[in-house]
C-alpha cells in the first residue's frame, strides 16, 4: 500500500469537491494534520486547520492522560471561524470510529459548522461506532493486534508503517 | 508512617504531595499538560471546558485560607467538569490526628475523588494520602512552611514560557525564604530540571541553615545577588509565621531587601519579575516594579489554573 499515490488520490477527490463550494480542511493530529498541511499547501488554500482530540477521548478512565504525551506539541488550531463553515475532517487511519467521534465533540467546542465531511488515507475498517467516510484513499485488511501508523520522512513524503499493539 | 509516596504501584503519579524527588520526565510532563489546557482559554473556543473529570468530586479542604489558591483550584476542577465542592475549615494545629482523618474518611463516604489540602501543619497532605483509598488522589496545596508543589510548578512554567530553557539561567529567590514553602518547592523543582545558578537573598535570620544542602548560593546584599540574573522572584514576608523582631519591620526591610527600580536595574535587561501572592506593596516589592513591564505576576495567576488542571487530570487518570 503506497501512501503517496493514496495521497494523490485524495488531492484529486478534493481538487473536485472544490467545485461544489468552498470548505475548509481541518486533520487531525498528528498524521491527519500532516496530510490536511500538504493538501492545503497543494490546493493554494489560505490556511487548515488541526485538532487534537486528547480532551475528548473516551479512554481517559483506562489509560489516563497518557494518550496526550504523543500530542501534546499540536494543540487545537482553527484559525477560521467553525460557525457556518463546510469542514473536511482528515485523518491518516479510519478504523474503530472513535477518533473521530472525539474530534467531532472538539470541533462543536468551537461553534456549530453547516457540514463536515470525513477524509481518509486508508479505512481499515471493523468500525465500533456508526461512521463512515465520505473520501477514501482505500480501503485495506490490518490485522486486530496492529496498528497502521503514517509517518513522513525529512522531504514530506508519506509511508504507511504496520507496527505492533502496545 | 508520614513517608511520602505519591506514586502507585505502577509507578505513575496518583498524588502530588512534594516536588523534591519528582522525576524531570514527570515535571515536564506535567508542564507540556499544561500548554494544552492553556489553548482552552483561546479565544475563538467556545466551551471552554473539557469533560475530562465530568463525573468526578473535587474536595478542596483550606484548613488555612488562601482565596487564589483555592479559586485557582475551583476554576481548574470546573474546566475540568468536575464537581467542586469547598470546605472552609479553619482550625488550629491541635485538630489534627484523629479528627483530621475522621473528616476525611466521611468525606471519602460521601464519594470524594480528589481532595485539594491546604494545611498550616506541615506533611499533614501526606498524612491523607497515606489514608486514603486506593482510588482517592491528593494534591498538596501548601502545607505549613513545608511545600507548594503546585506554585513551584507554576513558577517552572511561567519561566519556561519566558525563557524557554532552565539550563543557563540564573534565578534569585529574594526575601523569606525560611517561612517558604513557595522557596522550597522552587528549589527543588529548579535543581531538577537543570538550572545551575539558584541564588537566595535575604537577611540571616530568614534564611534556613541547610541552603548549602540544597545547592543554592546565599547573598545577603541585594545589590550582589541580583547581578545579571534572568529572573527575580519576591517572596511575601509572613508576619504570621514569625517571633517578634526576626526581621526588620516594613520600612526598614524594604530599604534593604526591597525590590524597586535601581536594584532591578542590576539584573538582565530582559529580566523577569515574579511573585506567588499576596503582595505586600512597599515591603518587598515597589508598586512600580509589581505593575511594570518586568513583572509577570498575573501571568503567574493565569498559568497557574492551567497547570492545576494538568495536576488534577494527570493523577487522577492514573
Amino acid at each position: 500500500m503506497n501512501a503517496e499515490s493514496l495521497y494523490q488520490k485524495l488531492l484529486e477527490n478534493l481538487r473536485s469537491r472544490l467545485q461544489y463550494g468552498p470548505f475548509e480542511l481541518a486533520g487531525l493530529a498528528m498524521g491527519g494534520a500532516w496530510i490536511a498541511q500538504r493538501l492545503a499547501q497543494d490546493l493554494g488554500l489560505p490556511h487548515y486547520g488541526v485538532i487534537n482530540v486528547a480532551f475528548h477521548r473516551d479512554d481517559y478512565a483506562e489509560k489516563g492522560m497518557t494518550a496526550l504525551r504523543t500530542s501534546s506539541t499540536m494543540p487545537t488550531k482553527l484559525p477560521f471561524d467553525v460557525n457556518g463553515a463546510n469542514i473536511i475532517l482528515i485523518d491518516d487511519v479510519l478504523f474503530t470510529g472513535r477518533t473521530v467521534r472525539a474530534a467531532l465533540n472538539e470541533l462543536f467546542d468551537f461553534g456549530r459548522p453547516a457540514q463536515v465531511e470525513l477524509m481518509v488515507l486508508a479505512d481499515r475498517g471493523k468500525r465500533e461506532l456508526p461512521v463512515s467516510a465520505n473520501f477514501v484513499g482505500e480501503a485495506i485488511k490490518v490485522p486486530d493486534q496492529k496498528i497502521l501508523v503514517l509517518e513522513k520522512d525529512g522531504a514530506g513524503r508519506f509511508s504507511f508503517q504496520l507496527e505492533e499493539r502496545e | 508512617m508520614n513517608s511520602v509516596n505519591q506514586f502507585n504501584s505502577a509507578g505513575e503519579l496518583t498524588h502530588l504531595l512534594t516536588l523534591e524527588g519528582l522525576p524531570k520526565e514527570q515535571i515536564l510532563h506535567i508542564l507540556d499538560t499544561a500548554k494544552q489546557f492553556v489553548s482552552i482559554t483561546d479565544p475563538s473556543r467556545e466551551v471552554k471546558k473539557v469533560p475530562l473529570l465530568r463525573g468526578k468530586s473535587v474536595f478542596n479542604l483550606f484548613f488555612e485560607n488562601s482565596t487564589r489558591t483555592r479559586t485557582t483550584f475551583e476554576i481548574a476542577a470546573k474546566r475540568l467538569s468536575a464537581d467542586v465542592i469547598n470546605l472552609d475549615i479553619s482550625t488550629s494545629s491541635t485538630a489534627k490526628g484523629e479528627s483530621l482523618l475522621d473528616t476525611i474518611d466521611n468525606l471519602v463516604a460521601m464519594q470524594a475523588d480528589i481532595f485539594v489540602v491546604r494545611h498550616s501543619v506541615s506533611k499533614a497532605p501526606i498524612e491523607i494520602a497515606n489514608h486514603v483509598p486506593a482510588h482517592v488522589h491528593v494534591v498538596n496545596a501548601g502545607d505549613g512552611s513545608n511545600q507548594h508543589p503546585t506554585q513551584g510548578l507554576l513558577d517552572m512554567y511561567t519561566m519556561r514560557h519566558f525563557k524557554q530553557n532552565f539550563k543557563g539561567l540564573r534565578v534569585a529567590i529574594v526575601g523569606d525564604i525560611v517561612h517558604s514553602r513557595v522557596a522550597k518547592s522552587n528549589i527543588h523543582a529548579l535543581t531538577t530540571l537543570g538550572c545551575e545558578d539558584i541564588r537566595v537573598i535575604g537577611p540571616e535570620s530568614l534564611l534556613p541553615s541547610d541552603l548549602d544542602m540544597l545547592g543554592v548560593k546565599v547573598f545577603h546584599s541585594m545589590e550582589e545577588g541580583l547581578k545579571d540574573v534572568d529572573i527575580v522572584m519576591t517572596l511575601r514576608i509572613q508576619k504570621e509565621r514569625m517571633e517578634a523582631g526576626q526581621v526588620p519591620e516594613g520600612d526598614a526591610f524594604f530599604k534593604q531587601f526591597g525590590l524597586n527600580p535601581a536594584r532591578l536595574s542590576l539584573a538582565k535587561a530582559d529580566a523577569i519579575v515574579m511573585h506567588p501572592g499576596p503582595m505586600n506593596r512597599g515591603v518587598e516589592i515597589d508598586s512600580a516594579i509589581a505593575d511594570g513591564p518586568q513583572s509577570v505576576i498575573l501571568n503567574q495567576v493565569t498559568f497557574g489554573i492551567a497547570v492545576r488542571m494538568a495536576v488534577m487530570s494527570i493523577i487522577a487518570g492514573n
